[in-house]
């Protein structure tokens, strides 16, 4: 769905957060909900940017912290620091712990640059699709296939 | 007509009937001589072969009824069961099982022919010189009888004349006729095409209901409502309403084909009622004598009465087990919000009021009972897979050219649905490789001085919250040195290690991937794929294996499996600030341990607890826990076992006994072998399920 959109250059919404200095977007079409922080479980030996598991509802579900898969400063958490429920095209569940959660914006087709649109170089993309301009702030559209994904 | 929404019925059906035939072609190779047998794979057959028609299979139609021909010829005493008779019969099965596997498919049959088989049979006719002129006429009278043809309206058809009469009928009998009453007995026919035969009959009861009081019905109403009838069925009537009225009645019900009906007078009714059990004794005496032609002169009879003697197994009503799933999921989530309850009236102290208590109290027993039932329903016998093991023994034992049998004991233990479902594949192939690898020729055996035929077992029993089965030969065991030398030429193990290595752990080699002894790679096993596999799928079910073996007397491969996978009971342990859960099944005591009780055994913690040495497991090393300041100087050890192995695991605090809800931690996120899954505590934190066996 998302390629489909991208064709037509559509207007998209995405949910802005922050995690370090940077504002990432994330299409919302993934995000299942937003939660608080919460008390996480501790899974032994499992990858390392994995801050554990969760309850959510009565389903235990994975949580990694975004700013240990980018290699950033270690998690600082605060009142504002939330997760969000990514729902993935397999229909799992899967949790990224964010530091804030800033707003919600509609970016219109023209207004996202994309990062390299060659699709030989998909892989090189990394965990970005593209760059949003909002007003005179930048936003960068995280590729939540790649963020989600075991690889890189 | 548009029969495929009974396509599933019928694939049900014939799975039965085919494991049916299939055990009673068994029963029928070492006793050829045994009527009921013959009977009820006569029975069988036509069954097939009618349900086969209906839905358009020819070709199994076809196959069927050759075999009905041959069956009916020897039941007449015309023919005599023969090894190589029972062969083709074997044959015949394999083929309606292909059939059916097409069918189940593609809801088509396949081309398949099976013309070889078919001339085998009819071979197998003509070889029998009565059998040619018979052939025809028996299979037209067959027809004839199932048909309800109306040409004949004679005593046969009118099948309430035998009824015999319990002395409460009798009684009910007289006292309708003192009241005046009439007592009309009736035959119903239901037509051939009729395929809700069950629900016709039901509609005639309710019709005859209305009239007045049924008093007898043969077959029995409840096999009647099991649909164990074939085309007809008797009752006996007491009613205010004339013949006529009963009849029209019967008949106002569609696809009902024929009916005969008698106004019955009490006093004849018991004179002639006398002579019939007369009759009916004579026959069981000659019975012995002459077997086949008995039971040929009561052809009707037979069949009626090996149904009746079967248990009443059809009290059930299929389920979709995606909707047992849906119900356990709620069970689960109802036990999780109890735990909720628990955990907050344990830590408030308002609520903490006795008749609250109580009432938790309550709740959870419900919730325990509710839960056992819930998992009763999805039980299955153990019987729905193994039932096919004895055929496969016997091919074996034709194909490898050992004579063996398997003594089968514990069929009815019960597993869960999604167990049973894959239990099948490992059980097999522990069998054939109990049959290639680990029963010796018949020369050998004999060299030995044991008997020349080989024996098989599979046990299966439950145990607390597991169910064991064990595969057990009485064949060679499994020769140690050979793995050794194996392992060791295969790079497995190196020949230090080899050194050091104990036999059993040579023995568990044997569970590596590609691991296979067999010196000559035959059709059956021997191909380096399969006991890993075993392994691992067992393994999969949360299950464990293991093998004891002694040399010239037999191996034994005993799985292990629990009993449920969702729900368990579990104790809750603390690890700093962390909470694990440990499968209370895999637990054999909770021991205090001093530091002085530990011992080194090559640089490893154990300690002696009543003559067993115990490797202790510091679960807050191995489960890397944040680091904490000070440890207590004596040791709470959790005692595990997996099979005769033991662990002592190293806990902080004991918090409790619990019942659980595995949950699955989901993908993306790698998980350790000694994690089997995670739960969610009463205050909705989420703790992890350690496996013991990994641990061990």
């Amino acid at each position: 769905m998302i390629e489909n959109n991208e064709a037509v250059m559509e207007s998209k919404q995405y949910i802005v957060v922050k995690i370090d200095s940077e504002q990432y977007g994330i299409d919302i079409g993934y995000v299942d909900n937003i939660v608080r922080m919460q008390r996480i479980t501790r899974v032994p030996k499992a990858q390392p940017y994995f801050e554990g598991v969760i309850n959510l509802r009565g389903e235990v579900i994975p949580v990694m912290s975004m700013r240990k898969k980018f290699e950033l400063e270690p998690d600082v958490i605060t009142n504002k620091t939330r997760i969000i429920i990514i729902k993935t095209e397999q229909q799992a569940l899967i949790g990224i712990q964010v530091d804030e959660v800033k707003e919600v914006v509609t970016l219109d087709g023209s207004e996202v640059e994309k990062m390299a649109y060659d699709k030989n170089r998909e892989e090189q993309n990394g965990f970005l699709t593209g760059i949003g301009k909002h007003g005179d702030e930048l936003i960068s559209l995280l590729n939540i296939n790649a963020v989600i994904s075991e690889d890189i | 007509m548009d029969v495929s929404q009974y396509l599933e019925i019928f694939i049900d059906e014939t799975k039965e009937h085919l494991q049916s035939l299939s055990d009673h072609f068994m029963i029928l190779e070492k006793e050829p001589e045994n009527s009921d047998t013959i009977n009820e794979i006569f029975r069988a057959a036509h069954t097939l072969k009618g349900m086969a028609g209906t839905m358009g299979y020819k070709r199994m139609q076809r196959l069927t009824h050759d075999m009905e021909d041959v069956f009916s010829e020897i039941r007449s005493g015309n023919m005599k069961v023969t090894a190589d008779l029972v062969d083709i019969l074997f044959r015949c099965l394999d083929a309606l099982e292909a059939y059916l596997d097409n069918i189940m498919n593609s809801a088509d049959e396949g081309t398949e022919d099976n013309e070889d088989i078919i001339k085998l049979l009819n071979d197998t006719l003509k070889g029998n010189p009565a059998a040619e002129g018979e052939k025809t006429e028996t299979a037209g009278e067959q027809k004839e009888a199932e048909s309800s043809d109306s040409s004949d309206d004679n005593e046969e058809k009118r099948k309430y004349r035998q009824f015999q009469y319990a002395e409460f009928e009798k009684n009910a009998i007289k006292e309708a006729k003192e009241q005046n009453k009439n007592i009309i007995a009736a035959t119903i026919y239901v037509q051939e095409s009729c395929l809700l035969k069950a629900a016709r009959a039901f509609l005639v009861f309710k019709e005859l209901e209305g009239l007045g009081e049924v008093i007898k019905s043969d077959p029995s109403v409840q096999d009647i409502e099991d649909e164990k009838f074939e085309l007809d069925f008797s009752i006996a009537l007491i009613t205010d309403a004339d013949e006529e009225k009963v009849q029209k009645a019967i008949l106002s019900v569609s696809e009902i084909d024929k009916v005969y009906s008698e106004k019955l007078d009490a006093n004849t009714l018991f004179q002639t009622q006398e002579e019939p059990e007369v009759k009916e004794e004579t026959k069981e005496e000659e019975k012995p004598a002459a077997a086949p032609a008995a039971k040929a002169a009561e052809p009707k009879k037979a069949p009626s009465k090996a149904v009746g003697s079967k248990p009443v197994i059809n009290r059930s009503v299929r389920v979709d087990i995606e909707k047992l799933d849906d119900l356990m999921n709620q069970v689960s989530e109802l036990i999780i919000a109890k735990n909720g309850l628990v955990s907050v009236s344990e830590n408030d102290s308002n609520t903490n009021s006795q008749s609250f208590t109580e009432q938790i109290e309550y709740l959870e027993r419900i919730t325990t009972n509710l839960h056992e039932s819930v998992m009763k329903v999805r039980m299955v016998p153990i019987e729905s897979v193994v039932n096919r093991f004895p055929r496969m023994i016997r091919d074996l034992s034709k194909k490898l050219g050992k004579p063996m049998e398997l003594y089968m004991s514990g069929e009815d233990t019960e597993l869960d649905r999604t167990v049973i479902d894959e239990i099948g594949d490992p059980l097999m192939h522990l069998l054939r490789n109990s049959a290639d690898h680990g029963l010796e020729s018949a020369e050998r055996r004999k060299e030995l001085g044991k008997p020349e035929k080989g024996s098989v077992f599979l046990d299966a029993y439950q145990d607390g919250n597991n169910v064991v089965i064990e595969v057990r030969d009485d064949g060679a065991g499994i020769d140690v040195e050979k793995v050794r030398d194996k392992a060791i030429e295969k790079g497995t193990i190196t020949a230090e290690q080899a050194e050091t290595m104990e036999d059993k752990d040579i023995i568990d080699l044997l569970f590596m991937p590609s691991f296979s002894t067999a010196e000559k790679i035959t059709d059956v096993s021997g191909r380096g794929v399969g006991l890993d596999v075993v392994k691992s799928k067992i393994e999969g079910l949360g299950g464990d294996i293991e093998v004891r073996t002694k040399k010239n007397e037999g191996s034994t491969f005993t799985i292990r499996l629990p009993l449920t996978l969702a729900i368990i009971q579990a104790l809750m342990i603390e690890l700093g600030e962390e909470k694990y859960a440990i499968p209370l099944n895999s637990i054999q005591t909770i021991e205090d341990v001093t530091p002085e009780d530990i011992k080194y055994v090559r640089t490893k913690e154990v300690i002696n607890l009543r003559g067993m040495v115990i490797p202790l497991v510091r679960l807050y090393d191995i489960l890397d826990c944040p680091p904490r300041e000070e440890e207590s100087e004596n040791l709470t050890v959790v005692i595990v076992s997996k099979g005769d192995k033991q662990a002592g695991l190293v806990v902080d605090n004991l918090i409790g006994q619990q019942e659980i809800v595995i949950k699955p931690l989901g993908k993306y996120i790698n998980i350790e072998k000694m994690i089997s899954g995670a739960t969610i505590l009463g205050d909705g934190e989420v703790a992890l399920i350690l496996d013991a066996n990994a641990l061990v």
